[in-house]
């Protein structure tokens, strides 16, 4: 037993080495990101054994390389936040119908309130979808007790297994206990053959097996651990019956001391939803409360069409704030518990402060050049799309007109142009061009399509922090030359304020080109230039230290 | 005990490092801790908050309710602003002094100081000018630690030796200097 004070996502990636972990698989995305930066820096720290960890080009790689490695009989794990879910989803939904032997646990981390993402879908649906368990933890400590316990689960049931954090979570610390770790599995290749060739008629067997092992999943829940049954009154109903899921249990411990009625409380940490326990509550309760982390998935499950058989509050009747995060105050105000009195202060309105570019963000230059081209012209369109450009929408640059999701500049920017609108530009960044722009440039070129994409390549994926961009910078021309843009319309340029007047005229060029073609403007994110240095110096005042 | 802070800035600003020097200190001393973070998009220059809840009970979540924080600790006075619903009747606000204007409408100077001095206790601490003197700008959070140390339930060594741990890494001298504008951040 040891104490280590960890963010939740660190809790997870403790969890996994401590559960014999061999490999793991990510894409970068707050608020998963630091899962794999702490199972990273495990495996560069070295030290025999030690497990494989990478990031992957996207979630969709990254799922299909760990399946790579479970085929051979280790544990792998899948990182991503919610949004990665979607394009992993392929791979996703196939895995359960897999043989698995080495256990497979995804940890994907949904962003209830949107700090960081352009939706919040709940991928709890996404493990209903599946047919697989679903673990959430509330603490730092279940996060590493629940996944030791996942890759058990995987192996035992031969199906990936859920994690699911929110960013509360996720970007949390506090201590934990840890316990002895597991060793690694021995490598056994999976009988391939059979259990991992999904052909039709092979399919609808194991399509057979999973439906076969839903009920040993109910089972399974209604005995967790994690679901736990607390009855207010053994000799009669009690008034209020809440049921919990997520961090909802945080927040409704805050304030259940003040409840004055005796209550029954169910929280459930782990799914398929325990049915038994949610009907015995429901028996022992005249009111229910639904208070879960996330879209109203176990409101609608309870509530049914027309057969509700006791009054539910939650998100669908309003009683529970249906957009953003819970919190103390919004849960509170779900119990019917008067406000807390604060200090009473009036400041008056005060501007908002959005997130925007650093100082001296190559971006801005970039955006600099586009917007001058775009004034001089009467139609255009600017796409965009996921990444620190994408804040290049807000004032004062105001430039892209579309985000949507990682690679749909390109995507879009295709679709716009052929449907006859002129000068189409595509913005994106190195990292999102290799998770999901390749494909878009792809059609392209296949259709001779006029677009002009810019690249902005700050050689990193710096909105989460700075990891480096799957290939170095000096490549990307090479990338695109070989996915069949002409050479003579590949332009390099620099972000600069100096190559300003240079790079206008570039890319008006450029969009006068009857075909796709592909400018470049290169300039290190400001960030990690910055956090370059400062490990050269620390390094160089080490050395210094050293011959001392 | 329970004592429950609110620390907010702009994102850049060092936030974090003062989270982690006061939860090292209150771990130290056998405290539980619990401390949410900012991480993403909003790090970018946008507006950061994290909580941080010391107890010696157990805490219940991470997140500090409206009307229970015993003390904000901001790195900016709009932005100390920003939060006052959170503090309890008698909750104190700590505030560096020096605006951080990166937004068109930031409001007047004068009007942000003014409005932070009328709360019922609030201190304004000119941060940047006690980091000069140490000798490093980037000393501003350390001096905020000093000054809200004298508030804490926490000893003054204990914060100490959070601090020399926080820095170790980066050499006895940066070391130094952050102790030292720590003290003069108590005794401002
Ligand atoms: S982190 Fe880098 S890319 Fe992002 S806004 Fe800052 S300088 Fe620009």
């Amino acid at each position: 037993m040891s104490n280590h004070a960890l963010l939740g996502d660190e809790a997870v990636a403790l969890g996994a080495m401590h559960a014999g972990l061999s490999s793991a698989y990510g894409y970068p995305g707050t608020p998963s990101t630091e899962i794999m930066e702490y199972l990273l820096r495990s495996a560069n720290a070295g030290g025999e054994g030690i497990h494989q960890a990478h990031w992957s080009s996207n979630e969709k790689t990254a799922f299909e390389e760990a399946l790579g490695a479970s085929f051979c009989g280790k544990r792998a794990l899948i990182t991503m936040k919610h949004v990665g879910l979607n394009v992993a989803a392929d791979p996703f939904m196939n895995a359960p119908l897999l043989d698995i032997k080495g256990g497979v646990v995804l940890a994907v981390a949904d962003d209830p309130g949107m700090h960081s993402s352009q939706n919040e879908q709940d991928s709890r649906y996404f493990a209903d979808f599946a047919m697989i368990p679903c673990l959430e933890p509330t603490n730092q400590q279940e996060a590493y007790d629940m996944t030791r316990m996942a890759f058990d689960l995987s192996e035992e049931l031969a199906v990936p297994v859920m994690i699911r954090l929110v960013t509360r979570l996720s970007h949390s610390r506090a201590a934990i206990s840890t316990s002895d770790p597991r060793k690694q599995n021995v490598m056994k290749k999976a009988d391939g053959g059979a259990g991992w060739t999904l052909l039709p008629a092979r399919a609808r067997r194991h399509y057979a097996s999973l439906i076969g092992k839903q009920e040993k999943m109910n089972l399974l829940s209604e005995e967790s651990v994690f679901n736990k049954l607390k009855t207010g009154n053994e000799s009669e109903k009690c008034e209020l019956g809440v049921i919990t899921t997520g961090l909802a249990r945080n927040y409704f411990n805050e304030n259940s001391g003040e409840l004055t009625s005796s209550y029954n409380h169910l929280h459930i940490g782990q799914s398929p939803w325990p049915a038994a326990k949610i009907r015995s509550l429901m028996d022992s309760s005249e009111r229910l409360l639904i208070l879960e982390e996330g879209m109203p998935f176990l409101e609608r499950y309870i509530r049914g069409i027309g057969s509700e058989t006791m009054p539910i509050d939650g998100k669908l009747n309003g009683k529970v704030s249906r957009q953003g995060e819970l919190n103390p105050d919004n849960v509170r105000e779900s119990l019917g518990l008067p406000s807390l009195s604060s200090l009473e202060f009036d400041t008056g309105e005060l501007p908002i402060r959005p997130p925007q570019l650093c100082n001296g963000c190559p971006h801005e230059d970039s955006y600099n050049f586009i917007k001058e081209v775009v004034q001089g012209l009467d139609q255009s369109i600017v796409t965009s799309d996921i990444g620190c450009y994408a804040l290049g929408a807000l004032a004062p640059l105001e430039v892209p007109e579309t985000v949507v999701c990682m690679g749909a500049s390109i995507s879009m920017a295709k679709g716009a142009a052929e449907a006859g609108y002129p000068n189409v530009m595509a913005v994106i960044g190195d990292s999102t061009f290799y998770h999901s722009g390749l494909t878009g440039l792809v059609d392209c070129v296949a259709d001779q399509a006029k677009v002009t994409v810019i690249i902005m390549d700050n050689s990193t994926v710096a909105m989460t922090g700075g990891q480096q961009t799957m290939l170095q910078s000096a490549r990307l021309p090479q990338v695109v030359e070989g996915l069949g843009v002409a050479k003579d319309h590949i332009r390099v340029l620099d972000a600069f304020r100096r190559s300003h007047d240079g790079n206008v005229e570039v890319l008006k060029e450029e969009l006068a080109f009857e075909g796709p073609s592909v400018i470049i403007t290169v300039r290190e994110c400001v960030e990690t230039v910055k956090k370059r240095l400062a490990r050269r110096k620390q390094a160089k005042e080490a050395a210094a230290g050293g011959n001392r | 005990m329970k004592y429950d802070i609110i620390l907010c800035g702009v994102g850049g600003q060092g936030v974090l490092s003062v989270a982690a020097a006061i939860a090292t200190a209150a771990a130290s001393e056998g405290l539980k801790v619990r401390q949410s973070e900012v991480h993403g998009m909003a790090q970018r220059g946008g507006a950061v908050m994290s909580h941080l809840r010391l107890s010696d009970e157990t805490i219940p979540g991470d997140l500090v309710p409206r009307g229970r924080a015993d003390l904000i600790i901001s790195m900016e006075p709009l932005e100390a602003l920003r939060y006052t619903e959170y503090l309890k009747p008698e909750g104190i606000c700590i505030t560096a002094k020096s605006p951080f204007e990166n937004i068109p409408n930031y409001p007047e100077m004068d009007s942000v100081l003014s409005k932070v001095e009328s709360l019922p206790n609030s201190r304004l601490i000119d941060a940047a000018a006690l980091a000069k003197e140490v000798g490093n700008r980037r000393a501003v959070n350390m001096v905020i630690v000093g000054a809200a140390s004298t508030y804490l339930p926490l000893p003054e060594e204990s914060l100490k030796s959070a601090i020399t741990t926080l820095f170790t890494r980066k050499g006895e001298k940066i070391v130094e200097m952050n102790i030292n504008a720590f003290s003069l951040g108590r005794n401002a």
